[in-house]
């Protein structure tokens, strides 16, 4: 496959893509335990916030999200920065922009994923916790949050998956990721298909590596535990 | 636990690098799709006409300038929105356009002229192009021209990018388009461009080109218009536009 | 932020918006249409031919949508070949690309959705249908397919939902759809939040329709399951 000397540049913008990826899902991850706590609040205002939060999110497009962050979240951020006494201008690179939309929207997803990890594990050893006298605080940082990694970890994994993949909206806003230093590549030889293609099977080497990962991790994070006979 | 704590440090850290609060330095936003005028080079460096003139400016000015590339339907909200100074990316000064932002001086002259297959001529007229499809790139004076004259008449298709309406003329999927003289001038001459022509006489010539700035920016349009005149009268223009044209663009 | 703005633009975005519904029926239908078959082949098809389904399915579910769609519209139209064949006046056209696309990159995941619920089929329908003599087609067709249809629905919903979403890619390659009127209008006016807001409020709408819909169909559907508990 003859690059035409634009290998470089690719893989710069792979790696670009990586550390988006990276990124935004630790945003995602963040928020969505956030949003699975608030959820199971007693205040009811944060269960809805965390309610309205789920639903709406999930509903628009990445695409949008993306635009909607990259163009408004600066007037946003100066405002609550003026607030604090700093005037000057705020701006939100590409790439920041591109963590805080895809955080944003796949913390959505992640705070069902974590609500469902929460909710799958077993009662019985969160009422033990509370007989040993563990104040719910405690029982969640000791009991609940390791566990919940083990029931969470599958469908986290396969968010990460979709995650990588939305990176390639970045290049709508300029960044330059995989996508938009292919579409460079594709304008100065003139050749869509040989460039395209390589964009897609970098992303599924990408999708290749991760998926071996997330199974390493599954397996240590099932360590000890107890399989039913198959 | 720590491991969480270091790898979403370490995530969040790599991730802020990009961003900046209010810096000394001037920065440029251009598109990067524009070629001869503004391109992005194999080492993802920015390069081309308004590149050229932009850092002779900021030498000018004795300021230190920074480029940033922007999609093209995205750049004046983007200059709006601080994400840089000013525009250099061939903009033409508009009525509708100095609605949103102010323009400096004309940096140089363009007109709109019909690119189509030298197979299948034709004149450019709303009569003879009837039922055509024409390509333009979006937000660009081109489709605002085919809006405004031959509405109804073809079906227009509008490119994020110049580089990709090309990429459908030369596919077929365009009957014509109209883009930029001088722009259109430097790809008849490349490669994909050898069996389209020019098609009749340009329909618009009056367009000047300027320096896009906030509109309550004034301080840095006059910098700007001085430093222009300056590099127009000593030379410096006439060497970076014999550079890519053998005609003058002023 | 600017209402009135909203509102002399909205004839606009809701012919955006009649195009996003087409994309994503069309797409669909076809999707399914892929989808079957490939399921079929992965779970029950002769051995030697399964790498055939698994590398659709693994190229289209592991590279983005948006290389997809580029790859269709412009790299297919490199190659001369392609250029002068029948197909052309297809390919020539960017509603029918998208939809091309659109309909590979649905229908593989809805096999990968297909393929769960015809293992989720609960195995004694099964044996009881072989015990009866039923196999083949016939056992497809009566016990295995619908079964699997119903168990599919809550996770084809939300395939659904992500191809509303996807659509949104539509504008890349010039179509009109609501964020392609909405690129288009903003290009003029200048205001990308106020009519990308207003852009994401009509694709809230479309998903809360496509959402209860699909809750009305399961519901009736699923009514021999429901009514036990009245």
């Amino acid at each position: 496959m003859n690059l035409h000397g634009f290998g470089a540049l690719l893989l710069e913008g792979t790696w670009l893509t990586v550390r988006l990826a990276l990124a935004a899902m630790t945003v995602a991850i963040v928020l969505g335990l956030l949003a699975a706590l608030a959820g199971r609040s007693r205040v009811a205002a944060l269960r809805l916030l965390a309610h309205v939060y789920a639903t709406l999110v999930r509903g628009i497009p990445e695409l949008l999200m993306l635009l909607l962050v990259y163009f408004g979240a600066s007037v946003v951020l100066m405002k609550v920065a003026s607030l604090f006494g700093h005037d000057g201008y705020i701006e939100l690179s590409p790439f920041a922009a591109g963590t805080a939309a895809l955080g944003f929207m796949y913390g959505a997803y992640a705070s069902e994923v974590v609500r469902g990890a929460i909710d799958a594990i077993p009662h019985g050893q969160i009422e033990a916790a509370q007989a040993l006298g563990m104040h719910r605080l405690l029982s969640f940082r000791r009991i609940v949050l390791p566990q919940t990694w083990r029931f969470a970890l599958p469908p986290l994994g396969n968010l990460f998956l979709a995650l990588l993949k939305d990176t390639a909206l970045i290049s709508v806003v300029g960044a330059n990721d995989l996508m938009r230093n292919t579409a460079i590549a594709v304008s100065d030889t003139v050749q869509p298909f040989t460039f395209y293609g390589a964009a897609a099977l970098i992303y599924l080497l990408l999708t290749v590596l991760v998926t071996l990962a997330i199974a390493w991790l599954e397996r240590r994070v099932n360590r000890g535990m107890r399989r039913a006979a198959t | 636990m720590k491991m969480f704590k270091l790898f979403t440090t370490a995530t969040l850290a790599l991730a802020f690098v990009g961003s900046a609060f209010a810096q000394e330095t001037l920065r440029l936003g251009t598109e990067g799709a524009y070629p001869p005028f503004n391109y992005i080079n194999k080492d993802g460096s920015v390069g081309g006409f308004d590149i050229d003139i932009g850092n002779a400016l900021c030498k000018q000015m004795k300021v230190k300038c920074v480029w940033v590339t922007q999609d093209w339907d995205g750049i004046i909200p983007a200059l709006n929105a601080h994400k840089f100074d000013a525009v250099l990316a061939s903009m033409s000064i508009t009525p509708e356009r100095e609605k949103a932002v102010s323009f400096t001086n004309p940096y140089y002259s363009n007109k709109l002229q019909f690119v189509g297959p030298k197979a299948k001529p034709f004149e450019p007229t709303a009569a003879a192009m009837k039922g055509m499809t024409v390509g333009a790139q979006r937000a660009t004076i081109s489709a605002q021209w085919l809006d405004q004259h031959m509405k109804g008449d073809v079906t227009t298709k509008l490119y994020d990018t110049q580089e990709n309406a090309y990429l459908d003329l030369a596919s077929g999927r365009l009957g014509a388009i109209l883009a930029d003289k001088y722009v259109t001038y430097k790809w008849l001459q490349s490669k994909d461009g050898q069996a389209f022509a020019f098609m009749g006489k340009p329909v618009y010539s009056d367009d000047k080109i300027g320096i896009a700035v906030r509109k309550d920016d004034n301080a840095l349009r006059e910098k700007l218009n001085a430093a222009l005149k300056v590099i127009v009268a000593n030379g410096t223009y006439a060497k970076i536009n014999a550079k890519y044209f053998p005609f003058s663009i002023y | 932020m600017n209402a009135a703005l909203i509102w002399s633009n909205l004839p606009q975005l809701l012919a955006g918006a009649w195009v996003t519904l087409q994309l994503v029926a069309l797409s669909g239908l076809l999707g399914i249409a892929i989808a079957v078959p490939t399921a079929i082949a992965r779970v029950a098809g002769p051995a030697w031919l399964r790498w055939l389904p698994y590398s659709y399915i693994f190229f289209f579910r592991g590279t983005p949508l948006l290389v997809q769609i580029f790859l269709v519209y412009y790299g297919l139209s490199q190659f001369d070949a392609v250029r002068q064949s029948v197909l052309w006046p297809v390919l020539g056209q960017a509603y029918w690309c998208a939809i091309i696309a659109f309909s590979l990159n649905t229908g593989a995941y809805t096999a990968e959705i297909l393929r769960g619920a015809i293992q989720g089929v609960p195995h004694g329908e099964v044996e009881a249908a072989r015990s009866l003599g039923m196999s083949g087609s016939l056992l497809y067709r009566r016990v295995i397919l619908p079964r699997a249809f119903r168990l599919a629905l809550p996770a084809y919903t939300n395939e659904l939902i992500l191809m509303l979403k996807g659509s949104a890619l539509a504008s890349t390659i010039t179509l009109l759809d609501i964020t392609g009127a909405a690129r288009t209008i903003i290009a003029v006016t200048y205001t990308p939040v106020e009519i990308f807001l207003a852009a994401g409020v009509l694709y809230l709408i479309l998903s809360f329709v496509i959402i209860q819909g699909f809750r009305w169909l399961e519901r009736r559907l699923n009514a021999h399951l429901h009514a036990r508990l009245a």
